[in-house]
């Protein structure tokens, strides 16, 4: 027993050992030399796979330059600024989101650079064979849709209501990515996602289209959160026609012409 | 405990400056860590809106998920003492190899990142899952997104704060009472429920104690394997978390009160363990 005892002391030693380990290599890594400039951008999760691209091609452009990205909710992304996260650019979801963005940190003007649809997404082999968005009524079916307090969650409400849809959802997901991991495991027979979710996750889930007429438009504002430069070079060069271009392939809308 | 620390034996007139140094040396980061713990509470208790906290507090995101916490952690307790003491019973007194294994396993979940717990339970109980897949198919049960989701995902994270604290105490029970009740005649369930039960009582509470705050401040798991729903799947931590992105004066009210709920069970086991 002592023997044993002794064993699990020695191994509940090495956890903070371990842990402190992976601090010291998180420093090395962040104590990289001076002549690299940081450039943080938080970004709302459903910019998750196209900003990669984006970033490389801004770094390719800014030598020296690292562009590192966080993804979260729109709601999350913009709480984490105005407590304090050192960020540079935010991008997000939708205009309504970028209300309660505190003005002290508002450092130049919003760029709506992209817009996004809803699409319903459901698992490859569709077993409640969903057709069209009418089908989301029955009362048998599993749909998950994100929170409200994110843009893809408002969307998907005021969709359903603009269209006087009474369906069931069974969760109400934290971002559009978990929103689309319940379907993809095949947890959920349908989520309301966008239309770019379903472009990223290929072959994994399928999408049934919702007609433009009966669906909801979010339009996605970024704004530089910090006086540094390359961040307003950042925010505008998302206009750019590269960027453009890697974002109607990911399935986005082009960015807004109208204000 | 002070002498260790100085490098001179703490002997002649030097000894008491000595001792003072280290006992400093000591002081000021044991202060560093107490604060470090301390402070965070604090700035929740004053960040807390105090005159309109009763407001705060009737908010239906905060009584909606504190009724459907108080609901599954009681049904979870039920369970973890249904299936928690006879496994405590058998770890403490099996010596095969297996039980070994067995008692490593058991305590993977105190480790284990409750998100990581989640995605387990999903693939074992989901509908594409190891178990859930089959009672699915032949019995039209669906796991996932339920209230009973919500129970097993507490049951994961809180069964082993249990067992361990509860094997422990029976482990240091002198063998001779229970060998005693069976010359007498006593069956082993009689023998567990009437001499062994009763013997580790406080062993039981504080292990139940333990749980019970434990099931009360799941989240990861329960995001993950269960969802959130108002009323059905959201408990009062999945409650914080989304009443901060709309109603951060709630979400604090509801954080003040599970803080002192979470208070209130650990003076209880302070005073349990100082006796």
């Amino acid at each position: 027993m002592n023997g044993s005892a002794g064993r699990r002391a020695a191994a509940l030693a090495l956890l903070p050992a371990l842990a402190l380990a992976g601090c010291a290599a998180g420093e090395d890594s962040a104590g990289e030399p001076a002549e690299t400039l940081t450039l943080t951008v938080l970004a709302a999760a459903s910019l998750t796979d196209v900003l990669e691209p984006v970033a490389d091609g801004f770094e390719g452009d800014h030598p020296g330059v690292d562009v590192e990205l966080s993804f979260a909710a729109s709601s999350t992304v913009v709480q984490q600024v105005n407590e304090g996260a050192g960020a540079d650019v935010v991008a997000l979801a939708g205009e309504a989101s970028l209300e309660p963005l505190a003005a002290e940190h508002r450092h130049g003007d919003v760029v709506l650079f992209a817009t996004n649809q809803l699409e319903i997404a459901v698992p490859v082999d569709n077993t409640a064979g969903i057709e069209d968005l009418d089908d989301l009524t029955g009362s048998d079916l599993t749909v998950v849709a994100c929170a409200e307090q994110v843009p893809c969650g408002q969307a998907a409400a005021t969709l359903l209501e603009e269209q006087g849809l009474d369906v069931q959802i069974a969760s109400y997901e934290p971002d559009v990515r978990a929103t689309l991991t319940k379907v993809e495991l095949g947890e959920a027979d349908a989520g309301l996602v966008y239309r770019t979710d379903v472009t990223s996750a290929e072959d994994r889930v399928a999408g049934v289209e919702i007609p433009a007429e009966r669906n909801v438009v979010n339009r996605y504002p970024a704004v530089a959160v910090s006086e540094q430069e390359l961040a307003q070079d950042f925010v505008d060069d998302l206009l750019s026609d590269t960027v453009q271009r890697t974002l109607t392939d990911a399935g986005f809308g082009a960015a807004p012409t109208d204000p | 405990m002070t002498a260790t620390t100085t490098r001179r034996p703490p002997t002649g007139p030097a000894a008491a400056p000595a001792r003072r140094r280290g006992a400093w040396s000591l002081r000021i980061p044991a202060g560093l860590g107490l604060a470090f713990i301390v402070l965070p509470l604090l700035a929740l208790l004053l960040r807390t809106d105090w005159a309109d906290l009763t407001t705060h507090l009737s908010a239906p995101v905060v009584g909606q998920s504190l009724r459907l916490s108080a609901v599954t952690t009681s049904a979870t307790m039920v369970l973890v003492w249904l299936l928690g003491t006879p496994l405590a019973w058998l770890l403490a007194r099996s010596e095969s190899r297996l039980t070994a294994w067995a008692r490593a396993l058991v305590t993977v979940p105190l480790v284990l990142p409750p998100v990581v717990g989640g995605v387990a339970l999903l693939l074992a109980w989901g509908r594409r899952g190891v178990l859930g897949g089959p009672l699915e198919a032949w019995f039209g049960i669906t796991v996932p997104f339920t209230t009973v989701a919500v129970v097993m995902a507490e049951l994961f994270v809180a069964l082993p704060f249990y067992v361990v604290a509860v094997e422990g105490a029976m482990r240091g029970l002198d063998r001779r009472y229970d060998q005693v009740a069976a010359t007498l005649g006593a069956g082993p369930l009689r023998t567990f429920l009437t001499v062994v039960v009763p013997m580790v009582l406080p062993g039981i509470a504080a292990g139940s104690a333990l749980a019970w705050a434990r099931a009360l401040g799941e989240f990861g798991a329960t995001i993950t394997f269960a969802g959130s729903f108002p009323g059905r799947t959201q408990t009062a931590p999945l409650g914080v978390y989304a009443a901060l992105e709309q109603d951060p004066q709630a979400a604090i009210a509801l954080s003040v009160v599970m803080l002192t709920i979470s208070v209130v069970v650990l003076g209880a086991l302070r005073t349990r363990w100082l006796r």
